[in-house]
């Protein structure tokens, strides 16, 4: 058996922890008023393992509040993980140093959620594009506008666009400038964080099948973070569904849309509007999503659980194999 | 590869659509949408300070400083009256026997030295400040902003008076003195808009991308926090005029040998009684007009720097 | 034959700038019946929220209503005095919008807001008013009614903030709500109590709405009848069985096949090229044409007049095929 490549990314029990504690003048006034003033722990990721192989696409589905932006700014290393490892091809970053250190930085890119603020409202096109191959010298300079006008045509837009500001061009436009700015430091993995959710749907599949043929050309890994399972649905190769900073269920993408076993991805699935029905009787989930600084006792899912049973509020569920490839956290596969 | 969005550049300008015919609704809701400053005001009132400053000695008929060409015999002349010499004085005379004219020049282009240069250099020094803070967080925030409010509890007349009476008289003391007081204002504006930016997706790129701290705070980070600065900085000429006309008055200010406008206005608050209207109420004007030409530049620079216009 | 609770006949809006009054949309007829749910879609720049600010008469300068009658239960609103549309808004026609924020004072309870809402169109002693506000927010499905009168906008989560917005539009039982993308910035299971609650709320009272929306798949699942914009028209409309099932404009059919959902995991979306044309960029003719696979040039010159079928209308000069009867 020939020796396995190690996944590009692979989390280890990664924790995300924000702690915002008092200040000075709140514990002033909780100290007259005999509250004393709480520290909040924000507990966005709690307890992730995933591997992500070269490749593959990985669809991370939730609400808000679940954690999956959080995760996604982990993995591309704009959040240290509070607890938890996280390994760049076999390496655990939070070691790596110098060269190694740049490689995973600029291996692991990230596309943003938002086309506007994305880009530096103050810079050319061609600036954004060529910022990082001038300062990390990747590049000679004579040859930046090259690689500025190839990377514009590679996203789909022609070489006149390189002297325009980002306010100048279309929210699509933008986003593919943002795509096109995480290529230039050719990396080998990308974070999509809802790259598509502020775009119109005629621009979405151009987005879409931009995000298909990169992968296919420049043989990228992504992490596509989405709550547009239509979406995920269709460029994913694995799913992962989060819920409050836990994934509750992952499997492949037919077996997720198929057979979901876990009764939050059975809502989710029940809940997105379907263009194929007609007149529908909504019998919605109850309840709100609850906050990630308050979360139900032991499954968080309980309370909006239509099966949920007195074990479900005492005991965390772990995420077992219930399916070749298919694991779930659910008491109720026991 | 995708194709290039050829779509936009298919249409022809003269295929497009064309706009409706004008109508009378139409050119007043027009009238209303155009209702800010003209451009030509801001342009006029650029093209006379400037004027002034460059060109006050060699338009003033007389130098003011030169004590040696003053005749106290000439003193208190009204407007319009002659000297021995032959000169007419425009605006009259002070008590000193300086051209009011003469002296009201070279007075704005010491109160507009004064305004620009404590502005810049409150500016330049409150914003880095104000910037480091708000990009490093933690201690180094909680530390400057501290020295900020430290600084923003003393009313600005009273350190202004107390350090001007250590430092003694002068242009550049004044300046001094400004400017020790003012950064603080703009620390804390700056810090302000660079904690809500440094939020936004595109500085969470550029450390994506690996580039260093100073380079996202100066390329990245300040360029698109300026806005808020400068609206404060161009009121804040107008106020430091004002501020450097009041120490004056109150004697603390430039010496007397170098008069700005606002020891001219006190020196001629004594004979406002007496009617000699002219030895006060000429620098006043010229004050005013000074500020409000000023706030009428600020408002269009404002405009220019925004890169969505 | 009753007279439509809507009726709106060749609705023009114009936006005036500089260069001239560029038409935000045109040649807008929409028919509306008593209980019905029409969805308006669009993309941005299709025109759908300036079509429901014109109905609601909240166009401001520089935007105008040039042309075109709004007939409400008969009655042009266009002719209506400010004071008359004003006692009408709130009371007989309400909007929604898609940031609860923009109904939603954040500094008074909720209380007060709903008290005024009814108090600017009927004297109702303070407690019976109260009671209706509890039903209203009972009728939404707010926890705890009561207590939650005295709360303030933040107290709220987004689903219930627009929960409640609801709440204050469905107080004076009026016979239309003009729904502006209320949902499209809410989760997907908050979207779906949302819809349910509207569903309720429309079949109890037999309210009208106008869902104006980008999602098609919503549509789909809470309307009778869509009207599809692009550039500032009516490309289609019908029934939502009719028009999903079996488009007749090419926009309509090139938005379903966009869908990933309606596609093959994994194979290329077809897409529509290009992008959706800004007010001053339009053709003469079809605002589509430039993108349109089907264009011939007369599409791109001349405007396409409507097709009408019963109950069925496109504007198109090639259309896609009529289903086999």
């Amino acid at each position: 058996m020939t020796a396995m490549t190690p996944p590009v990314i692979e989390l280890r029990d990664v924790h995300k922890r924000f702690v915002s504690a008092p200040d000075l003048l709140q514990k002033i006034v909780g100290a007259v008023a005999r509250q004393p003033a709480q520290t909040r722990t924000v507990h966005a990721v709690n307890g992730v393992n995933l591997q992500i192989a070269k490749g593959e696409v990985l669809g991370l589905v939730g609400e808000s509040g679940c954690g999956k932006s959080t995760l996604g700014r982990v993995v591309a290393g704009l959040h240290p993980a509070t607890e938890g490892q996280l390994l760049y091809k076999g390496q655990d970053v939070s070691q790596l140093g110098g060269q190694d250190k740049l490689a995973y930085t600029l291996g692991v890119q990230m596309v943003f959620q938002d086309p506007q603020a994305s880009l530096n409202p103050r810079q050319k096109l061609h600036q954004i594009l060529g910022e990082a191959l001038h300062v990390h010298k990747l590049a000679p300079a004579a040859e930046v506008p090259g690689k500025v006008d190839a990377a514009l045509a590679e996203v789909g837009l022609a070489s006149e666009y390189r002297a325009r500001l980002p306010h100048q061009i279309s929210g699509g436009q933008r986003q593919r400038i943002g795509i096109a700015r995480a290529l230039m430091v050719t990396p080998e993995f990308l974070v999509c964080d809802e790259p598509v959710a502020a775009l119109d749907v005629s621009i979405q599949a151009q987005v879409i099948n931009l995000f298909m043929d990169l992968r296919a050309q420049r043989g990228l890994t992504y992490l596509f973070i989405s709550h547009d399972l239509g979406v995920v649905r269709h460029i994913s190769d694995k799913v992962a569904i989060m819920y409050l900073g836990k994934i509750v269920e992952m499997a492949p993408t037919a077996e997720i849309f198929g057979q979901a076993q876990h009764p939050y991805t059975q809502a989710l699935l029940a809940e997105v509007p379907d263009v194929g029905r007609r007149k529908r009787v909504f019998t919605p989930i109850k309840g709100e999503i609850p906050s990630p600084l308050n979360p139900p006792s032991g499954c968080t899912f309980h309370p909006r659980c239509p099966h949920a049973m007195e074990r479900c509020k005492q005991e965390v569920p772990r995420l077992r194999e219930t399916a070749a490839g298919h694991v779930t956290a659910c008491h109720l596969l026991d | 590869m995708m194709q290039p969005d050829k779509s936009l550049m298919t249409i022809d300008p003269s295929k497009r659509a064309q706009p409706l015919q004008d109508t009378p609704q139409r050119r007043a809701i027009l009238k209303k949408l155009r209702s800010k400053p003209s451009v030509k005001g801001a342009v006029i009132a650029l093209v006379l300070l400037l004027a002034v400053v460059l060109l006050a000695p060699f338009l003033s008929p007389q130098n003011p400083y030169d004590l040696g060409a003053l005749d106290l015999m000439d003193g208190r002349l009204k407007p319009m009256s002659e000297a021995a010499s032959g000169m007419t004085y425009w605006l009259g005379t002070d008590d000193q026997g300086r051209d009011m004219l003469s002296a009201i020049l070279h007075g704005l282009r010491i109160s507009l030295m004064v305004g620009l240069s404590a502005v810049v250099l409150a500016t330049i020094i409150g914003s880095l400040v104000g910037l480091v803070a708000a990009y490093f967080g933690g201690w180094v925030d909680t530390v400057l902003m501290r020295i900020v409010d430290f600084i923003l509890g003393f009313p600005t007349i009273l350190v202004a008076l107390v350090l001007l009476a250590i430092l003694g008289r002068g242009v550049d003391k004044v300046v001094i003195a400004i400017v020790l007081v003012q950064w603080a204002h703009y620390a804390r504006i700056m810090r302000g808009r660079a904690l809500q930016e440094r939020k936004k997706e595109y500085i969470e790129a550029a450390k994506n991308l690996g580039f260093p701290g100073w380079r996202i705070m100066t390329r990245h980070l300040l360029p698109n926090c300026m806005g808020p600065v400068m609206v404060f900085a161009t009121i804040q000429i107008a106020n430091a005029i004002v501020l450097e006309a009041t120490l004056s008055f109150l004697g603390v200010g430039v010496p007397i040998t170098e008069p700005s406008l606002g020891l001219l206005i006190a020196n001629g608050f004594q004979y406002l009684m007496s009617g000699d209207y002219w030895i006060s109420m000429f620098p006043g004007l010229a004050l005013l007009a000074l500020i409000l030409s000023i706030n009428l530049i600020g408002d269009r620079l404002r405009e220019a720097l925004d890169p969505r216009k | 034959m009753t007279i439509p609770l809507l009726e709106v006949q060749d609705l023009q809006t114009v936006f005036h700038t500089e260069e001239g009054a560029w038409p935000a949309v045109s040649d807008i007829d929409i028919r509306l019946e008593a209980g019905e749910i029409l969805g308006l879609v669009g993309e941005s720049g299709s025109g759908k929220s300036v079509t429901g600010f014109s109905i609601f008469g909240m166009i401001d300068a520089p935007g105008e209503v040039t042309q075109g009658k709004v007939l409400f239960k008969g009655q042009d609103l266009r002719e209506l005095s400010a004071e008359s549309m004003r006692k009408l808004r709130g009371d007989r026609i309400a909007m929604i919008f898609q940031d609860p924020l923009m109904t939603l004072n954040p500094v008074l309870r909720i209380e007060e807001q709903m008290l005024e809402a009814i108090d600017a169109h009927q004297k109702l002693p303070k407690a019976q008013a109260l009671q209706r506000c509890v039903e209203a927010l009972a009728m939404v499905g707010i926890p705890a009614p009561e207590k939650r009168l005295r709360s303030y906008p933040h107290e709220f989560s987004g689903g219930m903030r627009q929960r409640v917005a609801i709440a204050i539009a469905m107080l004076n039982r009026p016979d239309l709500i003009i729904c502006d993308e209320p949902t499209t910035a809410l989760d997907v299971t908050i979207q779906g109590q949302i819809l349910y609650r509207m569903q309720q709320i429309c079949q109890a009272q037999g309210t009208a709405l106008i869902w104006i929306t980008h999602d098609l798949g919503v549509i789909a699942e809470l309307a009778d009848r869509v009207a599809v914009m692009y550039g500032g028209r009516i490309v289609e409309t019908g029934t939502v069985a009719e028009v999903l099932d079996a488009p007749r404009h090419p926009y309509t059919q090139g938005l379903l096949n966009s869908l990933p959902a309606q596609a093959t995991p994994g194979e290329r979306l077809t897409q529509i090229n290009g992008m959706a044309p800004s007010l001053s960029g339009r053709v003469p003719g079809c605002a589509f044409a430039p993108r349109c696979s089907r264009a011939i040039p007369r599409c791109v010159d001349e405007q396409p007049p409507v097709t009408t079928i019963p109950g069925r209308a496109f504007r198109c000069f090639v259309p896609l095929e009529a289903p086999a009867a």
